[in-house]
């Protein structure tokens, strides 16, 4: 009977049944979903436990291994750790858009076929985005649609990629895929787009900080870690992904030091966690996908306790800038601790969870010989640190005190970090109990004389570093700005260099207006306010004409399966 | 911790919600500068013990430059200061006005 439901189900029927219940049933009902979910998982067989044939090909939409359950518990925690910290919010469309978002993700990661994975990847994509639009902004409108247009892109590369390789293989199974076909390599790119490879990255610190207080928190969870499963699946191993990894983990750093909107800070800093990740997979030996597999479980509820804190300070002061925030340590001290806590967790500090996670990828590089990739490892762990272990809850909580003066986090929001922040100690302090979850069995010892005195050198010394700069005025200053990423391809270089043609075209289609009879003219007046230079579509354009280009390539690649 | 119940609208900028004021309010410990000073100089002297430490145990490492007394406390402040001037340089390049995307 519990092997026939298929994870993720509980969240995603379960969550459409919201809007019928009321008050405090509501409230108990939204935490009782993933608690039920991950009993589910603790009693569920493993293997292939569902298993179809449509036309001539298996499809296995729930295949249930010691690889697929740690992402599963994990989704289960952090869905329940989010509804907690959301307990409060009063609209209910973002209840359900995160509960079929969590509950797609997990369905993904025991998708055992690429159709089923492709069905769950774009439920995903397409539930969350909610949680961007529900800021109700038109600066969220879009860049919850440029968001979507990422995800969607990814999905479809996904299906043509997954078509392609059922071409070349004749099999439909999610499992080691490989970059030696189109297929392979097309379902690689797909997954880099979620993973936020370099130059595909920008919807992530594009869009998340956009989306609202609760719904950040939901959406730091999944999207990206789903798709570090997949890769994990699909290309262990593959040398690439080191390189594309140590990359991950280096640049965003930089961004993250000069970036003003403290919540857009944490994505570019788990822009490089997720390096950390897709370097030991690109190693892919036993202890490196450990690493990248508990870092994953790690990540998620350090970054967690984190987006959960930024929202908080944005729910209390209404602002997330780090030029108009600090001081707030008076005012919120309980959250100031849980944000700590996140911090020293995310920089692994000992006792806190990345130091027992984090170590497993650097030992791995280590010895298999990649000496840049760790020494690039080393500087990005001092990176980290620096920004998100010590800039963002410096210039929130500590820094000079803006004068800000409000009410501590509401008590639910409390609640949800306070746990989200003892997991954190928890697998820092007996990382065994994580270890014993992992894919492979673990045979390390992260509390060793030598890891504990040279990490905490390391970090010290970072820390001294921030106070020195500081102490003498070289530290740039928090500023009101904007810095430019990959997203000004598509926000700014095409839309200027193409304007100009729209702009002919526009004149063209007024020209053939003038000519047509008065009637049509007056009828189609309130068309052309649409259409004309000033109109909706003329401002939205790029939009329109990505999700065309998106529409041409599957065209393209159906075309190239089909001969 | 105080009870509410306005968390149902989403980074609705309320300015009612949080207030300034900062007289006649109780002094923190960090107000004082030179507490401040004793935690600026409390990281120095903890730097350096940890730096001592590296002479009373054995290090079990991959590379020869890592045996090095203080290298990693040398490597992470070497690292954190080159990120913050080159970050610094970074802004000049990318950094725009914030109305930037909305002009």
């Amino acid at each position: 009977m519990i092997d026939s439901l298929p994870p993720g189900w509980l969240l995603i029927f379960g969550g459409l049944l919201i809007p019928l219940v009321r008050g405090r049933v509501r409230a108990a009902y939204m935490l009782l979903l993933p608690l039920l979910g991950f009993l589910q998982l603790l009693v569920m067989s493993h293997g292939d436990l569902l298993q179809l044939s449509v036309f001539d090909y298996s499809l296995t939409p729930v295949r249930v291994d010691r690889l697929s359950l740690v992402f599963g518990y994990i989704f289960h925690i952090a869905a329940f750790l989010g509804m907690i910290f959301a307990l409060r919010v009063k609209d209910t469309g973002q209840h359900v858009a995160a509960f079929i978002y969590a509950g797609s993700a997990i369905g993904a990661v025991f998708a055992g076929d690429l159709i089923t994975l492709f069905v769950y990847w774009e439920l995903a994509a397409i539930s969350s985005v909610f949680l961007i639009w529900a800021r109700r902004s038109e600066r969220s409108y879009r860049a919850g649609m440029r968001y979507l247009i990422f995800q969607i892109t990814s999905g479809v590369l996904l299906l043509a990629g997954a078509l392609a390789h059922v071409h070349e293989t004749g099999s439909l199974a999610f499992d080691y895929l490989g970059l030696s076909g189109l297929g392979g390599w097309l379902i690689f790119i797909a997954f880099g787009i979620k993973c936020a490879f370099p130059l595909l990255h920008n919807w992530l610190e594009d869009a998340y900080p956009e989306a609202t207080v609760t719904g950040t928190v939901f959406l730091s969870a999944f999207t990206t870690k789903m798709a570090i499963y997949a890769l994990a699946r699909g290309y262990p191993g593959t040398e690439l992904l080191v390189w594309i990894g140590v990359t991950m983990t280096a640049f965003p750093i930089f961004f993250a030091v000069i970036v003003n909107d403290l919540r857009r800070v944490l994505t570019y800093s788990m822009n490089n966690q997720l390096g950390f990740m897709v370097v030991g997979i690109g190693i892919g030996t036993e202890m490196a996908l450990n690493g990248a597999a508990a870092h994953a479980f790690a990540d998620i509820l350090f970054k967690g306790v984190l987006f959960m804190s930024m929202g908080a300070v944005l729910l209390r002061t209404g602002t997330m800038k780090g030029s108009e925030l600090g001081g707030l340590y008076k005012s919120m001290p309980w959250t100031t601790g849980f944000c700590m806590v996140g911090a020293a967790s995310i920089s692994a500090f000992p006792l806190f969870s990345g130091f027992a996670t984090k170590s497993l990828i650097i030992s791995a590089t280590a010895e298999n010989h990649y000496t840049f990739v760790y020494f690039v490892l080393l500087f990005a762990s001092a990176g980290v640190f620096h920004h998100s272990g010590i800039k963002i809850p410096y210039f929130a909580f500590f820094a000079h005190d803006s004068g800000i003066r409000c009410r501590e986090a509401p008590r639910n929001m409390l609640i949800a970090m306070g746990l989200a922040a003892s997991l954190c100690i928890g697998i820092g302090a007996f990382p065994a109990l994580l270890y014993g979850v992992l894919p492979f069995p673990v045979d390390y010892e992260p509390y060793t004389a030598t890891h504990v005195i040279t990490q905490l050198q390391l970090l010290f010394w970072s820390a001294v570093a921030f106070a020195w700069l500081n102490w003498v005025g070289l530290y740039p200053p928090e500023l009101r700005s904007v810095n430019l990423d990959s997203d000004w391809i598509y926000r700014r270089l095409v839309p200027s260099t193409l304007a100009p043609v729209v702009r002919a075209g526009a004149r063209l289609w007024n020209g053939v207006l003038e000519r047509a009879g008065r009637r049509i003219t007056i009828t189609l007046q309130t068309v052309h306010r649409y259409h004309g230079p000033e109109g909706i579509l003329e401002r939205t354009w790029p939009t329109g004409s990505m999700a065309l280009w998106v529409a041409v390539l599957l065209a393209i690649l159906l075309l190239l399966y089909f001969f | 911790m105080q009870d509410d119940n306005d968390t149902d609208g989403h980074a609705k900028r309320s300015p009612g919600a949080a207030t300034k004021f900062a007289r006649g309010e109780k002094k923190y410990w960090l107000d004082e500068a030179r507490n401040v000073r004793k935690i600026y100089v409390g990281l120095w002297i903890v730097c350096a013990l940890l730096v001592a430490a590296d002479l009373f145990y054995e290090k079990h490492i991959e590379y020869a430059i890592e045996r090095v007394v203080g290298f990693f406390g040398f490597y992470g402040f070497v690292s954190c200061v080159l990120l913050v001037l080159a970050a610094k340089q970074l802004r000049k390049i990318v950094g725009r006005g914030e109305d930037y995307y909305d002009r």
